[in-house]
């Protein structure tokens, strides 16, 4: 039974629509991720669904009841914010007590989790401290920490991470799943991190323009992007995508670029068929290029293709070779890089069964 | 921060023309403020025959609390010679419900608007804002004529009441304007928590109000404890607060003027202001000087 759902959401500021018609449902136990650019709807979302704001019109499901016009208090959900939003008058454990005592529990009760949440959290030396008197990633350890003890079904995120530095960020990551592994809460998570999402997600579902753009898991969205947008959205470096026409030479499919470059198609796993002459855009992951094979590779399109730049970041190292008046970002081991020369020409390999095309007016995969 | 003051003393600054035009500028305006009020106080420790001789400046040549005494205890106010402590009481009754009333009224209207979703805000702000220019005079008939009908005219209550009515519109704006810098997610995160309107308010944002609360008790108390408009309006015989008779004192007396008398009696009925100022001074500034929710 999905845990969370949905239904035609359609949400209005005054004349502006963010929300047309969403359709969406989180299974029990998932840790679903809402990754999208800024102003893509993220937050309206969690927001209806914590009820801090209202729909212009859907259902909003959790569990089998529907709390589309429940008070935010008494949907069983609770809820952490990028700014964290401690009660900056009460302590630690005052902040973690706030949202008890309004529930009325009994004391020993309350007591237990607030005990439960501040060993779980590491909070135990920080419970008289004020939150102004607490480091950043303290002060979002709190704030989970106060949304724990409410033991909810549903735990939001907010952009919980964003306003840490890098190495905090890659902890509380951890932490945040650790958390998610053994206490398997449902969880909604709104980042626009790529990384956070595909670490932690069991589910992503990518939106643009107030809708879904697709919905799967982390690797689904990865590895078969549905279109065009997602894509260019998942993926760091981003996936190179190139403009074509789609043309059928000796009965064999092919992808024709603009300076005449060809790739023949007939290994690439089509959902549908395009006509002949239609405008397509073939999408290469920098990373699934094979620099230096001995030959040429079965199953793979080959290139020999000249080095524009080269760019080290690190751990990696990308090239950018021209290919069809544009270029491509290839992926290569730094020690690789380090022996390529702006101008020479390099001999790549892609697998065509990795290609990914898209109807280029539409969008749409093929 | 002693270490810092330590090593890197700060030089004296030479003094610069601009700062002695600046000095002397503020040497003139406290001259303004500081001669009648020294006149004032020695004259009110003097004793009438030494007043005569003229010489204002001069010091009393035997000090004496005789027109302290007799102001507080017996001076005349229109008809009744009971001195000012009745007018004293009068005020403090005046003063507390007043104060409890609008600062109350207005705190929890101005935490409403600015945090929960009221309907029609927007236009209901605007009249306040329009409430908050209208002078006290041209409203004054009307209310004489309300608190009539309410048959509390010429009450304390009726000053009380008055006094909290005017103060209503700048105050709901002044805490308005406060609670909303408050930052949204907080109020979504106690919303979430707890729900309660009343809870989020006494809990949450009630600790939160320190600086501006001191900021509009000052402001409240100053102004309802020089009133004097409204008290000789409103009051009755016996209901007029501690300006009034003074006033009264002042301008209606037969016979010599008595400045000793007069004198003490000013600074009565200037010292509780002034002590609200030493006592809560310091918040004031830091008050004013800081919006500070800090999270
Ligand atoms: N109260 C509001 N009134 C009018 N428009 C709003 C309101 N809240 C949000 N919007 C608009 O709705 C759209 C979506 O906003 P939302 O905050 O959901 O974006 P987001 O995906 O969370 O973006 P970000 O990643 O920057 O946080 C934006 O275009 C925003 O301008
Ligand atoms: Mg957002």
């Amino acid at each position: 039974m999905p845990q969370v759902s949905f239904e035609h959401i359609v949400k209005r500021f005054g004349g502006v629509t963010v929300l047309d018609g969403l359709d969406l449902a989180v299974e029990d136990g998932d840790f679903l991720v809402l990754l999208g650019p800024s102003g893509c709807g993220k937050t309206t979302l969690l927001n209806l669904l914590a009820g801090l704001l209202d729909v212009t019109s859907g259902r909003i499901m959790i569990g089998d009841r529907d709390v589309t016009e429940l008070d935010p208090k008494d949907r069983g959900l609770a809820m952490v914010f990028q700014s964290y939003a401690l009660y900056p008058t009460k302590t630690v454990e005052g902040n973690l007590r706030f949202g008890l005592s309004a529930r009325k529990l009994p004391k020993s009760e309350a007591d237990a989790r607030v005990q439960w949440a501040s060993d779980l959290l590491q909070l135990t030396p920080l419970m008289r401290r004020k939150p102004s008197e607490l480091s950043g990633g303290q002060r979002q350890r709190v704030a989970i920490g106060r949304a724990l003890v409410k033991h909810a079904d549903v735990l939001l995120f907010d952009e919980p991470l964003s306003n840490l530095d890098a190495k905090l960020r890659t902890e509380m990551r951890l932490e945040i799943k650790k958390l998610h592994d053994t206490l398997k809460p449902t969880v909604v998570y709104v980042t626009h991190d790529q990384i956070e999402a595909m670490t932690m997600a069991t589910k992503i579902a990518i939106m643009n323009g107030g809708e879904i753009q697709q919905f799967g898991t982390p690797d689904e969205v990865y590895e078969n992007p549905q279109n065009l947008f997602v894509a260019g959205f998942i993926g760091s470096p981003a996936m190179n995508l190139t403009d074509g026409r789609f043309a059928v030479h000796d009965g064999a499919p092919n992808a024709v670029f603009p300076d005449g470059t060809r790739i023949d198609l007939s290994a690439y796993p089509f959902k549908s068929s395009p006509k002949d002459g239609d405008a397509i855009a073939v999408g290469m992951r920098p990373e699934h290029f094979e620099l230096d094979a001995p030959g040429a590779l079965p199953g793979h399109t080959a290139f020999d293709l000249r080095v524009r730049m080269v760019e080290r970041t690190g751990s990696d190292a990308l090239i950018s070779l021209d290919f069809a008046d544009d270029q491509l970002f290839v992926r290569a081991e730094p020690d690789r890089a380090a022996k390529t020369r702006a101008g020479e020409t390099v001999p790549v390999h892609y697998p065509t069964a990795k290609l990914n095309l898209f109807d280029a007016r539409e969008g749409r995969r093929l | 921060m002693t270490d810092a003051t330590v090593m890197y003393p700060r030089k004296p600054k030479r003094i610069k023309g601009r700062s002695i035009a600046i000095i002397v500028f503020l040497t003139m305006a406290a001259m303004f403020f500081c001669v009648p009020l020294y006149v004032l106080i020695v004259t009110s420790f003097k004793e009438m025959d030494q007043i005569r001789e003229g010489a204002m400046f001069s010091l009393p040549t035997t000090w004496t609390l005789e027109a302290w005494h007799f102001a507080w205890f017996e001076a005349c106010s229109g008809l009744s010679c009971s001195g000012l402590k009745t007018g004293f009481w009068n005020s403090v009754v005046i003063l507390i419900p007043s104060l409890i009333a609008s600062i109350a009224l207005s705190m929890v209207t101005g935490y409403a608007l600015a945090l929960w979703d009221v309907k029609w805000a927007g236009p209901f702000l605007f009249i306040l804002f329009l409430c908050a220019f209208v002078p006290f005079q041209i409203i004054m008939y009307p209310l004489i004529r309300l608190t009539v009908t309410m048959g509390i005219y010429g009450s304390i209550t009726a000053i009380a009441f008055v006094h909290t009515v005017l103060a209503m519109p700048v105050l709901t704006l002044i805490f308005r304007n406060f609670y909303k810098d408050i930052p949204p997610e907080l109020i979504k995160a106690a919303i979430m928590d707890s729900g309660s309107f009343w809870r989020i308010f006494v809990e949450i944002i009630l600790p939160m109000s320190g600086n501006i609360l001191i900021v509009v008790l000052i402001l409240q108390i100053t102004s309802i404890w020089n009133d004097y408009l409204i008290g000789v309006t409103f009051g009755g015989l016996g209901t007029k607060p501690m300006t009034v008779h003074l006033a009264n004192m002042v301008t209606v007396s037969t016979g010599t003027v008595s400045y000793n008398v007069n004198m003490a009696a000013a600074l009565l009925t200037a010292i509780p202001p002034l002590v609200i100022y030493f006592v809560l001074g310091k918040f004031f500034v830091q008050g004013i000087a800081a919006g500070a929710i800090k999270g």
